[in-house]
């Protein structure tokens, strides 16, 4: 053989993980993986912005994943470091220093999405509070469409918004019960909180603080029973003399 | 490559993963003979560089440009960053069990990497680009930055040498 050809013959194909860490580095391609969660495995979607996706991690995962955000996902180890930070947020239920792309959502959705992802673990806030929040009240609607598409739930807590009546209401990652199991995972009794959606009650407050707060604030529930105040309306707590709660009502 | 060059033209994201496989293999196995401990992150960073590259140029350009030149372009941009990281910074020493694979019909490939090794950094990315990758002399000199007469003589000159060291090998 001539040195030519020797030289020729030196060339090895590139291992398949040269492709694989081009798509995703492109963002061409999400890499996904499976985490535990408080509702069983789930798979979480990510590239190089963030994490774009969690799941049930079931066979069709991959499916509506693609279907959703039009790229495909691949089996694969997110970034290093990240992989604690998924873990502490799924657990917390808050993004934390997790870093999101949510580019699947309008920006409309997203300021509601942020939003969201500050309401308290163990508390629940209405789809009202949060159209007020992102300055927007009449939008309650596009308020509860936009949980029902939230791309990073768990993450985002859209488990802790609820219905404006009080009722605990729908889930997009897997049914109303999941949303029971993960408020009760919190400390939550969501039995009580549609008990006093069912009696119409919005509002709680004590009769020594003169202070009112949702039911589910954590100053609420250190109300004991004998100084227990019950209110349909902010209005009706103002007009009885009660100041809204700082933490709560903020 | 023409084709894919149009089709690159018109939408980037679709037509990058064609490039890919058109492309990976000969950066990969050129890539392995001039950095053989980084060849596959740098074929990797090569293609991502490549991509956030693309998007931002006009159709037009896209379907004038020598891909495969300009590929190696970055590539060899990004090992001459690499080396001088690398000269910053300690690297661990890596020991691989070489024990009882021989395959006549391959080529000794640790032999030819030392012999490589032993070419000027210059004449070495000539030969190898001429000989493992395959570019012409035209895009030899496009990726080197010299006349296509140089790249001539380099090429020849890195051969010359090779035959030498392997004489004294017998």
């Amino acid at each position: 053989m001539t040195i030519e050809q020797q030289l020729s013959a030196l060339s090895s194909p590139a291992p398949s993980r040269v492709t694989a860490g081009v798509m995703l580095g492109t963002g061409l391609v999400d890499g996904c993986s499976v985490f535990d969660s408080p509702i069983g495995e789930v798979m979480v979607a990510f590239n190089p912005l963030g994490v774009s996706a969690v799941d049930l991690a079931d066979d069709g995962a991959p499916g509506r994943f693609e279907a959703t955000h039009g790229r495909p996902v691949v089996e694969a180890r997110p970034p290093r470091g990240w992989d604690a930070a998924i873990r502490r947020a799924i657990d917390r239920g808050t993004p934390g220093t997790l870093r999101l792309d949510l580019r699947s959502v309008s920006e409309f959705q997203r300021s509601v999405l942020v939003e969201a992802a500050h309401i308290p673990r163990g508390q629940v806030r209405s789809y009202g509070w949060l159209a007020d929040h992102v300055g927007n009240p009449g939008a309650v609607r596009a308020v509860g469409s936009t949980m029902a598409r939230n791309p990073v739930p768990l993450i985002i807590p859209c488990h802790r918004v609820v219905r404006s009546d009080g009722r605990i209401g729908n889930y997009s990652l897997g049914g109303p019960h999941r949303k029971w199991e993960l408020l009760e995972h919190e400390g939550i009794d969501p039995g009580w909180l549609e008990g006093l959606a069912a009696r119409r009650v919005r509002f709680v407050g004590s009769d020594t603080t003169r202070v009112y707060c949702h039911p589910s604030c954590a100053h609420a529930r250190r109300i004991t029973a004998t100084h227990r105040m019950e209110f349909r309306s902010a209005d009706e707590a103002l007009d009885r003399g009660f100041r809204p709660c700082a933490s709560c009502m903020a | 490559m023409e084709e894919l060059r149009r089709r690159l033209a018109r939408d980037v994201d679709a037509a990058f993963p064609d490039l890919v496989a058109a492309v990976r293999d000969d950066l990969y196995g050129g890539l392995c003979r001039l950095h053989p401990r980084e060849a596959e992150d740098l074929a990797q960073e090569t293609l991502i560089r490549a991509y956030r590259a693309l998007q931002g140029y006009e159709p037009a350009q896209i379907r004038t440009m020598n891909l495969r030149g300009w590929l190696w372009t970055i590539a060899l941009n990004l090992g001459r960053n690499l080396a001088r990281d690398r000269a910053r910074r300690p690297q661990p020493v890596e020991f691989e069990d070489r024990h009882g694979v021989e395959d006549p019909e391959l080529p000794d490939v640790e032999a030819w990497d030392a012999r490589l090794s032993r070419l000027s950094s210059r004449q070495r990315r000539a030969v190898v680009l001429r000989h493992v990758v395959g570019l012409s002399y035209a895009e030899i000199a496009g990726v080197l930055g010299v006349p296509e007469g140089t790249a001539r003589a380099d090429v020849h000159r890195g051969l010359t040498r090779l035959r030498t060291i392997m004489e004294v090998e017998r």
